[in-house]
């Protein structure tokens, strides 16, 4: 009775298609049958965790000692997804920007995401762009970089494979170069002909208003733009276009060894 | 001998009884429900819930194993507390202390570290699966809110307790840690913009995190308050909200 009344819409879990929504939902009682589930959840859980325990222990290094510092010197694994984007990014970027903007992100999914579909069920088909750009930000952004960070960073923060001895003489300085000084740009930079940072700072305005371009061209031919609002538009493509920035920007210094896109005397991007 | 089936009725109708057990436990549909509703742990369950709520392959079990891995860490916790001081001279000896000489004091350190470690990974796989079920779709969308708010503290929480075994990885990576709230733009002594509001090594918001310009005592007794009184609490308080609102809200999510 309590239930009939905080649940007045409640329907029946599976329902075969076209089939009438019988009057009485399908419902179970939570004892035994989830607390049950709960308990045995909970036995096997603690039996893992305790046998773990006993035989692996928890790493305790030597007496903490601020005159030696440790190379590589590596935060705890679940930030070293963050201390990884600092290899592409300025620290107050990849340290104090983009993690609030992935928290941030993450909280206004609920409020972006409008589409109704896939609502309490596995779909990918009725949701592709939110899955998709979930997966890719999950799986590639956050638990590689962090695998990454564990298994493959050395001395210097230089890549090693995992069975490599962590030579510090093999560490090769990387000469990267800020984007004013590189390639096609550098006789603009030496004798310099006109403010170089105005390059930098015009690849970031073309790169974000894209999505303001393809706004305008697509807003009356697509249902899920014209859905979403020139507002809600506006918070997609920002987010979506600062979380492609990661991938672009270690493809720009992998691949050509460009540090900084855009230079300027308060900051680096 | 006396009977026994009178003594029992004679116990289970007796004052003393009846203001503990409110109900007997003969399986019928209304003591099926009662076995929850008069129960202040089992409460936060609905008395009933939709049949597919209760499949593993729907929810992974992933929310409630974070749960029972905060409470491991909440019992171990309290455990090595009585065992510990957040004084720079005596954690390390302390950490050993617990190591060699407190009975199963290495297993209680061991369960509060993996559980710990267990509730980082739960917390994501469960941010995983509500995610791929759409759940944090409407009515759901401040719950999700919440739920990302929990996630931000679990690992705050984690990272406030990694310096206080006061160790070379303890220091070093928490180093590591604060030295990007130097770089807080405004708030950093060297992010963007932080000359212009005059912030200084000392006087910014790395300092005001360490207690100092580095991870030194100032900077163990505050992540110590920080790891056992300030975030529990705030973490505790979140969870009641997070799990009163899955109620409200309609229970768990399912399709509609």
């Amino acid at each position: 009775m309590v239930e009939a009344k905080e649940n007045p819409e409640a329907k029946p879990a599976v329902q075969s298609e076209g089939a009438s929504q019988p009057a009485v939902p399908d419902r179970v009682h939570v004892w035994p049958y989830l607390v049950r589930n709960e308990f045995i959840c909970a036995i096997i859980v603690m039996v893992i965790l305790t046998v773990w325990s006993i035989m692996i222990d928890a790493p305790l290094e030597e007496s903490a000692n601020p005159t030696q510092t440790p190379n590589p010197s590596k935060a705890p694994w679940y930030f070293l997804g963050l201390q990884e984007m600092l290899v592409y990014f300025d620290p107050w970027f990849a340290g104090v920007v983009l993690p609030s903007l992935i928290i941030v992100g993450l909280m206004v999914i609920p409020y972006i995401d409008i589409n109704p579909k896939g609502n309490g069920y596995y779909t990918f088909r009725e949701r592709p762009f939110a899955i998709a750009t979930f997966l890719f930000g999950f799986f590639f952004l956050w638990v590689s970089l962090i695998i990454t960070g564990v298994f493959f960073r050395g001395p210097g923060w230089n890549l090693f494979w995992p069975w490599e001895t962590w030579d510090p003489h093999l560490v090769v300085a990387l000469t990267n170069v800020d984007l004013p000084a590189w390639g096609p740009f550098k006789w603009m930079g030496n004798p310099k002909v006109f403010g170089v940072e105005v390059i930098g700072f015009a690849l970031i305005v073309l790169y974000f208003s894209t999505a303001v371009v393809f706004y305008y061209l697509r807003r009356d031919m697509s249902d899920a733009i014209r859905q979403l609002g020139p507002v809600r538009y506006g918070i997609v493509a920002f987010l979506f276009l600062t979380m492609m920035s990661l991938p672009i920007k270690a493809f720009l210094r992998l691949a050509f060894n460009i540090k900084y896109v855009w230079m300027t005397p308060w900051f680096n991007i | 001998m006396p009977n026994l089936s009178e003594l029992k009725k004679k116990i289970v109708e007796s004052q003393l009884w009846r203001s503990m057990f409110r109900h007997d436990y003969l399986d019928t549909p209304r003591n099926r429900v009662l076995q929850i509703m008069a129960n202040v742990w089992l409460h936060l369950h609905p008395p009933k819930i939709r049949r597919h709520a209760i499949k593993l392959r729907f929810t992974w079990c992933m929310g409630g194993i974070t749960f029972l891995m905060f409470l491991v860490t909440v019992v171990t916790g309290v455990i090595l507390m009585f065992y510990y001081r957040p004084v720079a001279e005596y954690a390390y000896a302390d950490m050993k202390y617990l190591q060699y000489d407190v009975p199963f004091g290495m297993i209680m350190r061991n369960m509060h570290r993996w559980a710990a470690h267990g509730m980082v990974i739960t917390v994501w796989l469960h941010m995983f699966r509500v995610f791929m079920t759409g759940s944090y779709k409407a009515p759901r969308e401040f719950n999700w809110v919440v739920g990302v708010i929990l996630l931000t503290i679990t690992l705050l929480l984690s990272f406030t307790g990694y310096l206080l075994p006061w160790d070379q990885l303890s220091i070093w990576a928490v180093t590591v840690g604060t030295n990007m709230a130097r770089a807080t733009p405004l708030l950093g002594s060297e992010g963007p913009f932080g000359e212009v509001v005059g912030v200084t090594p000392r006087y910014d918001a790395r300092a005001f995190l360490l207690g100092g310009t580095l991870v030194g005592p100032p900077a163990l007794l505050r992540f110590y308050v920080l790891h056992c009184i300030f975030l529990p609490i705030l973490i505790s308080l979140l969870m009641i909200v997070h799990f009163w609102r899955i109620r409200k809200d309609g229970g768990i999510s399912g399709p509609l």
